[in-house]
């Protein structure tokens, strides 16, 4: 972002310096397209939503700091002596009852909002990053490359996903850090490529790139600079999707005991039916929390997504 | 179209022989083999795991052993399961095939003939009460952790209503005293429904190019015939009880992935519906004053049917997953739980040989949707 390679030059006499101009431009754009998004309850609805599970997360460490115990509340390594039985039923000491181990359900359950947070964003991030990458130089440089970015992203499509992860998480140790960046290199150059590279087909052909190739910039430049940041909206967009799908197959892959991960939502149910709780429906607090929580966040995403796909996409507006 | 079938024929042996490469050495790269599974059983001295590594060629280098695998493969020998020693996977996977195919074509005709049906309806009527809740109710079903829900499903129909049986193939009591075997049951089940189903739908295509007056009668006699003939062959083989029993544990599966791929196609549809409802030759039609049903029906959801259908390709991957999942919780013993349970024992044939056909399945889903594509719009032509 410099001056120079903008190739126009705001009148000095007015001696407002650029950047506050591009910031004031930055600030209007992002109030009419709040506008937009907040026209559909969907969007506040998900927007809503994970900001609970935000302040859900954050309240964890300061919780454990404050009022409960680190011997009876700590999620992995807890255990409530004064209670005879486990699992126990929800009661005032315990909101959610406690697992088959004696651990709080609730503080488990807030301990692995925040993974579940860094798992969805990390692997949304290597995601739109190749995609955007893959996505912007097939289609800025098209033939043999392109062809062969494309072919490799219609066999990524072709094949399900969860049956790949399946097999790779139970040959090979998978932590979380791990699964985020299979499941982020995976989807990265997959249909999300296929939609950005359409994007991207049509942003090069538009007038200003020709005029930066005119002013002598490298393709570097223009993919980086110029390309890039147009194709971001409908990178975000998708990457609320991704975050989705990797809650998702994070949860199924811990529910199937195939990671190597400490604790999550998923690990919860697992425990649950390892233990054998799985078809008690008496003990509801095993099952239910973890699931809702799984559900509620990755359908936030979901309908933030669908709300930003109003506010990229005019043709689906209802005005 | 001949000429692009051959064309598309070979790209997708090319793919499914990269496939098949990228997965067998992404395999093979893991640590760990059957051998060292066997380590833990004290009754196995050392040598023996190296004689049986040698005996099962995991000795070999592995370009060699892909190389011999493809040979084998296109000649139709898929190897023997490391995990149920003796049985060939081709054995296998024709007892389980069927199951998963049955579960995953039911799963994804009805539901997204259903999904298609309603999207189009909540999109007429946008911004109502009951548009926002079956969206809210769509996106759950998108969005529901499948486990759970499958869960849930058992939970109301076996245990509160008790209405169907909670999981597995068949109950085992019942087929003490069965005369045939149950996969020669699960056969003719199969034949049985596929006949019906032509039946009917040859009908309702005939149906549409009579005369008005007599579609209905038509459509209902497609309907009732193939229902009727079918419960008289069921009651006269002698089978009915053992037939029945099996078709009492498809319902729930069955139901719980179609809800969940019906929620995936009914957004889909609204959404594609709702871009086209601001085409010009919307609001040409209206302005002709025709009836709403056919501004909708005629001239909307025909052209809204085009992504949808293109949805329908992203989301055969979709409903194989959570058919796999699906079959883990009901026990059913299809394709998914074989290969999640060859994965968990490094049973490498067995795993190269589910996830192979199930590669092939979705390869051959998506070839049928990019004919039916072709089909549906007149502007593309093969």
């Amino acid at each position: 972002m410099t001056m120079q390679t903008n190739g126009i030059t705001v009148s000095t006499a007015t001696h407002i310096p650029l950047w506050r101009i591009r910031l004031k431009l930055a600030w209007r754009s992002l109030e009419s397209n709040w506008a937009t998004f907040a026209e559909s309850p969907i969007g506040l609805i998900g927007l809503g939503v994970i900001i609970f599970f935000g302040l859900f997360a954050l309240a964890h460490p300061i919780l454990m700091h404050t009022v409960w115990d680190s011997a009876t509340y700590d999620p992995q390594m807890g255990y409530d002596m004064e209670l005879a039985f486990h699992p126990a039923d929800p009661s005032a000491r315990h909101l959610l009852g406690t697992d088959p181990l004696g651990r709080d359900i609730l503080s488990q359950l807030m301990y692995s909002t925040r993974y579940e947070f860094v798992l969805g964003i990390l692997s949304a991030v290597v995601t739109v990053v190749i995609a955007t990458t893959i996505g912007a130089v097939a289609a800025y440089y098209g033939g043999l490359v392109d062809a062969l970015l494309m072919r490799l992203a219609d066999l990524v499509i072709m094949v399900p996903f969860l049956p790949i992860l399946i097999v790779l998480s139970s040959f090979t140790e998978v932590g979380m850090f791990e699964l985020a960046l299979l499941i982020g290199r995976l989807s990265g150059v997959g249909g999300n490529t296929i939609v950005i590279k359409s994007q991207a087909l049509s942003v090069k052909v538009k007038p200003f790139i020709e005029a930066a190739r005119i002013a002598g910039g490298s393709d570097f430049h223009i993919i980086f600079t110029h390309l890039i940041p147009n194709l971001l909206p409908i990178a975000l967009l998708y990457m609320m999707f991704v975050v989705t799908s990797a809650i998702f197959s994070e949860a199924v892959l811990s529910y199937f005991g195939l990671t190597t991960i400490k604790m999550s939502w998923g690990i919860m149910i697992n425990t649950a039916q390892t233990q054998g709780y799985l078809l008690r429906f008496d003990t509801w607090y095993l099952l239910l929390p973890a699931s809702l929580a799984i559900t509620l966040l990755c359908a936030a995403f979901y309908l933030v997504g669908r709300a930003l796909d109003e506010v990229v996409n005019p043709r689906l507006r209802s005005r | 179209m001949w000429k692009f079938l051959g064309k598309r024929l070979i790209q997708m042996l090319f793919t499914l022989l990269l496939f098949q490469a990228v997965t067998y050495f992404l395999i093979d790269a893991q640590p760990g083999d059957i051998a060292d599974l066997l380590a833990h059983d004290p009754s196995i001295p050392p040598g023996e795991r190296d004689r049986l590594r040698a005996e099962l060629g995991l000795d070999r280098p592995p370009v060699e052993r892909f190389v011999k695998y493809i040979g084998n493969f296109y000649t139709g020998n898929l190897g023997v399961s490391f995990n149920e020693y003796p049985r060939q996977v081709t054995d296998i996977i024709k007892e389980r095939l069927p199951r998963t195919l049955v579960l995953f074509f039911t799963a994804s005709m009805v539901s997204f003939w259903a999904g298609f049906m309603s999207g189009k309806i909540l999109a007429w009527r946008r911004g109502s009460f009951v548009e926002y809740a079956s969206t809210i109710v769509g996106v759950t079903l998108y969005t529901v952790f499948t486990p759970w829900f499958a869960l849930m499903m058992i939970w109301l129909f076996s245990v509160k209503l008790g209405w169907l049986p909670a999981g597995k193939f068949l109950s085992p009591e019942v087929w003490i005293t069965a005369p045939i075997s149950a996969n020669a049951v699960f056969g003719r089940l199969i034949a049985t429904g596929f006949i019906g189903l032509t039946v009917t739908l040859a009908g309702f295509i005939i149906s549409n190019k009579v005369a008005r007056k007599s579609r209905v009668p038509l459509r209902v006699a497609s309907i009732i015939l193939p229902l009727g003939g079918a419960l008289l062959y069921w009651s006269l083989n002698g089978l009915g009880v053992w037939g029945g029993d099996m078709l009492s544990h498809l319902v729930l599966p069955v139901l719980t992935v179609t809800l969940i791929a019906y929620g995936g196609s009914m957004l889909l549809t609204r959404t594609s519906m709702l871009e086209t409802l601001r085409e010009d030759y919307i609001l040409t039609a209206r302005a002709k004053g025709l009836p709403d049903k056919v501004v909708r029906d005629r001239h909307a959801a025909r052209n809204a049917l085009l992504p949808v259908w293109t949805g329908l390709v992203f989301s055969i991957g979709r409903s194989i997953s959570g058919g796999i999942i699906t079959e883990t919780i009901f026990s059913w013993p299809g394709l998914g739980l074989t290969l999640l349970n060859a994965s968990l024992v490094a049973d490498i044939p067995v795993a190269m040989g589910t996830l192979t056909v199930i590669a092939i399945l979705t390869l051959v889903s998506h070839l049928i949707a990019d004919i039916g594509y072709a089909f549906l719009d007149p502007r593309i032509r093969y």
